[in-house]
């Protein structure tokens, strides 16, 4: 079985800041790191290879310095892994990198399942994963909580519909975005570090890339920023809830206030 | 494609851009140039003072805008029942489409739908769209995008809204993809602007940054909304509704995906998932006056925790501790009880959506981390927020 588990360099917080002038997202001096939630993606592929044997193909989106989170997915028992970096891919919205995410998919190949975290720690959207399955026309399953059965062709899953759990069957090739449940990721391995220390990672710009895009069968490119069909007009900080009431009064007036108080923030 | 134009006819060479770089990506050599390390951040076009800066336009083919018109909005259901974030988007759908001179419609996707299109017609809605196929029952992603792909290049709304549940979630990015259009991801506030444009603020980086999101050239605007931020409609049983049957072909419903079991959810069982905790702390004068908090929890939805000296006097679980040497918890509501607010205590909550402090010491520390503080004994405060709720849940059944 072939496996590609997308993952993304975000931030190593999300205590951001705010340049209130420029309305630009301070990044300096903020270290990075890989997707949190793309540990349990990178974890359950592997699961799968120590079951069924797989090959783990790791890919990603992002600088050049994004190799960092391939080198870490080595270190963890991915065996290749391939980056998709160019300045044209840059101010992508999630359209735009499932695009490329999809185009790098393509160009890769054979796979029988691909793999990604249920969202990020930057963006929060949840989309890219389903995005690249309509892009490449897979089923895709989200939220996937635990694998109970892996087979050369297909799955059977459960995964977390909020007010129920299904356990469903897919046929693959197939996506799967999992939910933090499914695994405890592994930590980085000094000995596969060692091994993996001089491994290759193949770096894949805008022309390697817009030569398969035929294979989408789409003429339209959507890379980057004018790839894009959002634009974020604007970013700012949030107003804190920073009204600090405090209260006296009979147990059954406190009640009913409280209680309105409640309804009005739409808690209750 | 996207790259920094530079219009030399503007550009005065004044540098101010280069100092603004933050990637060293522009020199001037006898004119502005720009270098491969530029990162389309944008910065230096808003410091250039003869706006000499632009992001050149790529090839994107533009909807022809015009011929989109209305709101639409989707009816999420489960084993026939519609989820409450439909009424939420109703309520809003109907003002913006009130604001822009259009209509409301709403799309339901589902099997035996009599009883949920008899529902949403109470509702200030102008028509619902309904595809009734037994292969439409649960969600699965395909047949579902299949389904509204066939409706939206049928009426061609100019704004969707889908509920962000998890199933808004797996189909949105499905069907905006295969339209080729925006999605912004569980907006928490949305508004119109009198040109059409819909204006979506969501928050990113886990709520420590908003930003507002506009599709401005792709029809439709799509975006998903957070539950429970949004006003929900009121019942208008006199607005005119139309109901409108659709067909899908045979072979547009079929997917890869099966089902082998849906089982309801279990309760909760961590503390760490709950998005309602009720707290209990040394106030409480023996285990068994749990069962005051413990039927709080139950009115509310929510689940009990414990500070420290509960579960070191054996009262509770240490799978219920809050704190440092417990665990890490951010309900979107905290109910502290006779909890004084130690620092180990605090590290482990205060992330907190909306805290609320019960406590007979007006001076007790969790005060100042509460945003709603109420003085009092949780004694007599606990049932009377129960005799509260007992008498606000009725009134709300009955208004449905």
């Amino acid at each position: 079985m072939r496996i590609i588990v997308c993952i993304k360099q975000v931030p190593d917080t999300t205590e951001v800041a705010i340049d209130e002038e420029k309305g630009v997202l301070r990044r300096e001096g903020v270290d990075s790191r890989m997707n949190p939630y793309d540990l349990y993606a990178l974890e359950t592929a592997l699961r799968i290879k120590e079951q069924i044997g797989a090959e783990v193909i790791v890919l990603s989106m992002g600088p050049k310095q994004a190799e960092d989170v391939i080198k870490q997915a080595y270190y963890m028992g991915a065996d290749s892994g391939y980056l998709l970096s160019d300045r044209k891919f840059a101010g992508a919205d999630t359209l735009a990198t499932a695009y490329t995410l999809a185009l790098g998919v393509k160009k890769i190949g054979d796979f029988d399942l691909i793999i990604t975290g249920m969202q990020t720690t930057d963006g929060d959207t949840a989309q890219v994963g389903p995005a690249v399955a309509e892009f490449l026309n897979l089923p895709h399953i989200s939220y996937v909580k635990e694998i109970q059965k892996v087979a050369e062709d297909q799955l059977i899953v459960k995964t977390d519909m909020q007010d129920a759990i299904e356990t469903q069957k897919v046929v693959l090739p197939a996506l799967i975005t999992v939910a933090k449940e499914i695994y405890q990721p592994r930590l980085i391995s000094y000995k596969l570090k060692l091994r993996a220390k001089d491994r290759n990672i193949c770096v894949w710009s805008y022309s390697d890339l817009v030569e398969v895009k035929g294979l989408l069968n789409d003429e339209t490119e959507f890379f980057g920023l004018t790839g894009s069909p959002t634009q974020v007009e604007r970013i700012f900080a949030p107003t804190r809830n920073s009204t600090k009431e405090i209260w006296e009064d009979q147990p059954d007036v406190l009640a009913e206030k409280a209680i309105s108080k409640l309804k009005e923030l739409k808690i209750l | 494609m996207s790259y920094l134009g530079v219009n030399h006819d503007k550009c005065i060479l004044c540098g101010v851009c280069v100092d603004s770089c933050p990637f060293g990506a522009l020199k001037i050599t006898g004119k502005l140039e720009v270098l491969d390390s530029c990162r389309l951040c944008k910065v230096c076009i808003k410091v250039c003072p003869e706006k000499a800066l632009s992001v050149a336009e790529g090839s994107l083919t533009k909807s022809d805008l015009s011929s989109y018109r209305n709101v639409l909005v989707f009816a999420e259901q489960r084993d026939g029942e519609l989820a409450g974030v439909v009424f939420e988007l109703i309520g809003k759908g109907r003002e913006l489409a009130d604001k822009l001179g259009e209509q409301l419609n709403v799309v339901l996707l589902g099997h035996k739908t009599e009883s949920m299109v008899e529902q949403l017609s109470k509702y200030p809605v102008d028509s619902i769209f309904v595809y009734d196929h037994q292969e439409l029952t649960y969600y699965r992603p395909q047949p579902y995008a299949s389904a509204l792909e066939d409706l939206i290049s049928h009426i061609k709304p100019s704004i969707f809204l889908i509920g962000a549940t998890h199933v808004g979630r797996s189909l949105a990015p499905r069907i905006a993809t295969r339209l080729r259009t925006g999605l912004t991801a569980d907006c928490t506030v949305i508004d119109v602007k009198p040109n059409g444009e819909l204006v979506q603020i969501r928050p990113a980086f886990g709520g420590n940054v908003m930003a507002q999101i506009v599709t401005p050239n792709h029809r439709p605007q799509f975006a998903t909304v957070r539950p429970k931020v949004m006003q929900a409609a009121e019942l208008a049983p006199s607005h005119p509704t139309q109901v409108i049957y659709r067909e899908l072909e045979p072979e547009k419903l079929l997917s890869n995906i099966s089902f082998l079991s849906i089982e309801p959810k279990p309760k909760e069982t961590s503390i760490t998932e709950a998005d309602i905790l009720i707290c209990v702390g040394r106030g409480l004068r023996k285990a068994e006056d749990l069962a005051i908090v413990e039927e709080l929890a139950e009115k509310l939805g929510g689940m009990v925790a414990v500070t420290r000296p509960l579960v070191e006097a054996g009262w509770a679980p240490q799978t219920r501790q809050v704190g440092l040497s417990g665990r890490t918890v951010r309900p979107k509501l905290f109910i502290a009880c006779g909890v004084s607010g130690a620092i180990q205590m605090v590290a482990g909550m205060s992330g907190s959506e909306y805290i609320i402090a019960i406590n007979k010491d007006k001076n007790a520390p969790i005060f100042e981390v509460a945003h709603l503080g109420l003085v009092g004994d949780m004694y007599e405060i606990l049932p009377a927020l129960v005799e509260e709720l007992g008498r606000t849940l009725t009134k709300s059944k009955e208004s449905r």
